[in-house]
């Protein structure tokens, strides 16, 4: 194995960050997340995109100060990721427009929306046909090639990878609520293969409509505690009853640390581990033993070849609902054993809601803001502890205190779990 | 399991699953492109819109029927065609190693419910508030898991349940480019290291009128009947589930797995279409696979007129004298499963030491057996992939 300091214990490049860039409900940039994060303020309220009577939910972290040109969930998904990506690039000093690596996006799922079905509906007039065969019958005409232009799955990363002049084909994925931990995920791998030096990870998701917050409230996995939005999504309380959605994009530029210390460039953060593990026992619910979350945590552990205490906090996936937490506690208390409940634990979420596709990467971008800062966002809702999930959450304020080594957590639907490390050093 | 990325380990291909308008299973595949026999291809359900529709098969012997109920048909065909690829490389049912495979699907996205949508959207004519209209019918006539039988990355998670495959799961999207990232991404992982072995495929339903929707919207989609592909003004969508389990040499020696081919190279190309950017890039992508000696091509040419075109072009400046076959023209054009379809059915004409029948205008009859596979998949709007598939040396 090689000794070369650019080289981790494995002989395999390091990766750094170089460059990190966010949107959310709470803003636009690092300088307005961060200090809202910090000061425990919440992007969460009502919905105003859409009438909400008769729905169980009408909060959310939605973005709405996003200049679109259409109002439409890939419209939004991309100005998010747009946005989040032009701050990452800019910070990392690479050229803009001439991304020396590959894009690896994490977003929505496309569909066709509710406003396209009425107007092709309405526009097809006395037809007597009726449902799809209807609305056929209008895209045959041809006039609405930019119908189809929005709703393909690859237009996201089309339009980015033209923007920024990333090289080869751009990656789209998704591993549900993973997604954004997927993406960064991806870029490490890439760099640490060698196909690259570079890599652009973005994760990104603007798509809260009526149909996806009735689809999620199906499943009962919502908050139904409307009457102070702020107050909705309170992680690790005794009384939390559900995520709130939300939307956002984070953005981080990936590098080995060889080429960042090249070009001299400012380093940011180490990413040191990734770990995974597939669940197979539920489309919905992991593993009543929590197995497959505990390999993925001591995955991610031993990819950084560090050892469970050596992490100073851990950017929890937190999500508020009953099962999440609960379910997150015990996995990380079978790794880390009693001494998780002194190590400090919070949930971003409990600010800016369930970014969804993009929270893994939005809480990416927290994180290496958290190890530069030596600043630990709170947990703000935290007024009625679980006493079964006793973790010190940071409540209601920030901490400082010096971070080495955050582990950050994602799982999702269909059995995704997924973790990173991120680390100050190199070694 | 290191990554040391000064390995370049062999990529074997060990397993096929093909599900498709031909049937199940490799050699039924290779009988029914053997027999000349033309496309199975329904005109009738979707018109003016032909598909090659699904045969279907004895679900029951991959999927239980419970969870049957919990997919809608895109999984379905996915979920068996994974089943068929694990039986196919010796590894289903083998706990241990499923527990440590690692998987990457590429997938679109999952069927709607087409009564509910054709409801409310009759309803939505006469009615002057469509948000009070959507929550109402919605919250109401919604199937609470149909959510679950559209998101994209729930073909894997089914697969998980299903077969047990939890090394780590990945579903990358984006058209025709899912399905050349996802092979693409494999290979690297497995030449360098990161994977010993991985589960890698996809699955497409053309037997949808929501699907079939959009692409009417780009005007893509050939109308009324079947036609050679290479001389028509659209694409016919087929119903395709096709999966491989690919390996290194060393992990497949060490449990004795025997090889169909090896996955060479592979190159994958994005940008603006436009004829000379995109035969820069096909230039490009064909100069790093280095095909040498007695090529044949498989083209997963869409049959969109342009695209073919330049692909029809291309392949005749370079590969002169190699025999073509666009399976596409037989199996239809399968969007983000077409690359691993292909990738596949190189496998399988290069264990039978042979091309199937000739079955549109520009393909001829071949005595010779191929040395090597380029196999090609242009995709109908974007990405451009390109694979090289050879015989395992002794």
């Amino acid at each position: 194995m090689s000794t070369s300091p650019q080289k981790d214990f494995k002989g395999r490049s390091i990766v750094v960050v170089t460059g990190v860039g966010v949107v959310s409900s709470l803003g636009k940039g690092k300088q307005d997340n961060w200090t809202a994060l910090t000061n425990g303020k919440s992007g969460i309220h009502r919905i105003e995109r859409f009438e909400t009577d008769g729905l169980k939910t009408s909060v959310a972290g939605t973005v709405d100060f996003m200049e679109l040109d259409q109002q439409s969930a890939p419209s939004l998904t991309y100005a998010l990721a747009d946005s989040a990506a032009e701050e990452a690039v800019q910070e990392s000093g690479l050229p803009m427009g001439e991304f020396p690596g590959p894009l690896f996006l994490a977003s929505p799922p496309v569909e066709m929306e509710w406003q396209h079905r009425f107007a092709l509906d309405k526009e097809a007039g006395d037809s007597p046909l009726e449902g799809y065969d209807r609305l056929i019958d209008m895209a045959r005409t041809q006039k609405h090639k930019d119908m189809y232009e929005l709703l393909q799955f690859g237009r996201t990363a089309d339009r980015l990878s033209d923007k920024f002049g990333t090289t080869g084909l751009p990656i789209s994925l998704s591993t549900a609520c993973a997604s954004g931990t997927t993406a960064v995920q991806l870029g490490v791998e890439a760099i640490r293969r060698g196909d690259t030096e570079t890599a652009l990870c973005v994760g990104t998701d603007g798509s809260v409509t009526m149909e996806s917050l009735v689809r999620f409230s199906l499943l009962s996995a919502l908050t139904t505690q409307n009457e102070h939005p702020e107050k909705a999504a309170k992680p690790f309380s005794k009384d939390r009853d559900g995520f709130v959605m939300a939307e956002g994009a984070g953005a981080l530029v990936l590098e080995s640390l060889e080429s960042a210390q090249a070009r001299g460039a400012n380093i940011l953060a180490v990413v040191r581990g990734c770990g995974e593990k597939a669940d197979h026992f539920h489309r919905t619910r992991s593993s009543p033993d929590g197995s497959p979350v505990i390999t993925a945590v001591q995955n991610a552990l031993s990819d950084a070849n560090i050892d469970h205490s050596e992490i100073s906090y851990i950017n929890a996936h937190g999500t508020s609902t009953p099962e999440n937490d609960r379910m997150e506690y015990n996995s990380l208390k079978t790794v880390f054993g009693d001494s998780i409940h002194q190590t400090p634990i919070s949930s971003n979420k409990s600010m800016i809601g369930h970014t969804l596709t993009a929270a893994g990467a939005i809480e990416a971008v927290f994180s290496v803001l958290t190890l530069q800062h030596g600043r630990i966002p709170p947990t703000i809702n935290y007024d009625t502890p679980d006493p079964d999930i006793p973790l010190d959450v940071v409540p209601h304020t920030a901490r400082d205190v010096q971070v080495n080594n955050i582990l950050s957590n994602s799982f999702g639907f269909g059995g995704q779990n997924a973790c990173l490390v991120f680390g100050r050093e190199f070694a | 399991m290191g990554d040391n990325n000064s390995q370049n380990n062999e990529v074997w291909i060990t397993g096929v699953g093909l599900l498709s308008s031909l049937g199940e299973g490799p050699q039924t595949h290779w009988d029914a492109l053997q027999s000349g026999k033309p496309a199975n291809v329904d005109a009738e359900r979707f018109a003016p819109y032909p598909v090659h529709a699904l045969t279907e098969p004895d679900w029951s012997q991959q999927i239980s029927r419970r969870d049957m109920r919990q997919m809608e048909p895109w999984q379905q065909i996915g979920t068996y065609a994974a089943g068929l690829a694990l039986d196919d490389a010796g590894a289903k049912k083998d706990e241990s190693l499923c527990g440590r495979m690692d998987m990457i699907v590429a997938a679109g996205g999952g069927e709607r419910d087409m009564e509910v949508d054709a409801a409310v959207m009759k309803e939505g004519r006469s009615s002057n508030n469509t948000d009070a209209l959507l929550a109402e019918r919605l919250s109401n006539d919604l199937r609470p898991t149909l959510f679950l039988a559209q998101l994209s990355n729930l073909l894997a998670g089914n697969i998980s349940i299903v077969h047990k495959v939890t090394g780590s799961s990945r579903t990358f999207m984006g058209e025709e480019g899912a399905g050349i990232s996802a092979i693409q991404t494999a290979h690297a992982r497995i030449a360098s290291g990161q994977s010993d072995i991985v589960l890698v495929g996809g699955a497409y339903n053309a037997e949808r009128s929501d699907m079939l929707l959009f692409f009417a919207l780009g005007g893509y989609l050939q109308e009324s009947k079947h036609a050679d592909i290479w001389n028509r003004n659209g694409t016919i969508l087929g119903s395709v589930g096709a999966f491989l389990v690919m390996e290194s040499r060393a992990h497949a020696e060490a449990r004795g797995a025997k090889p169909y081919a090896k996955l060479s190279g592979i190159a994958a190309e994005h940008g603006r279409r436009d004829n000379a950017t995109t035969n820069k890039r096909l230039d490009r992508a064909f100069a790093k696979l280095s095909a040498s000696g007695s090529t044949a091509i498989l083209s997963g040419a869409s049959g969109c007129a342009d695209i073919t075109k330049t692909e029809q072009d291309f392949l005749s400046t370079n590969l002169a004298d190699a025999p073509v076959r666009a399976f596409g023209n037989i199996m239809g054009h399968s969007i983000e499963t077409h690359f691993p379809l292909g990738v596949a059915l190189a496998a399988l004409s290069l264990k039978q030491g042979a091309l199937y029948k000739p079955m549109a205008s520009n393909e001829v009859e071949s005595d010779t057996t191929p040395e090597n596979i380029l196999v090609t998949t242009l995709g109908h709007n974007r990405a451009e992939g390109m694979a090289l598939i050879e015989p395992v040396s002794k």
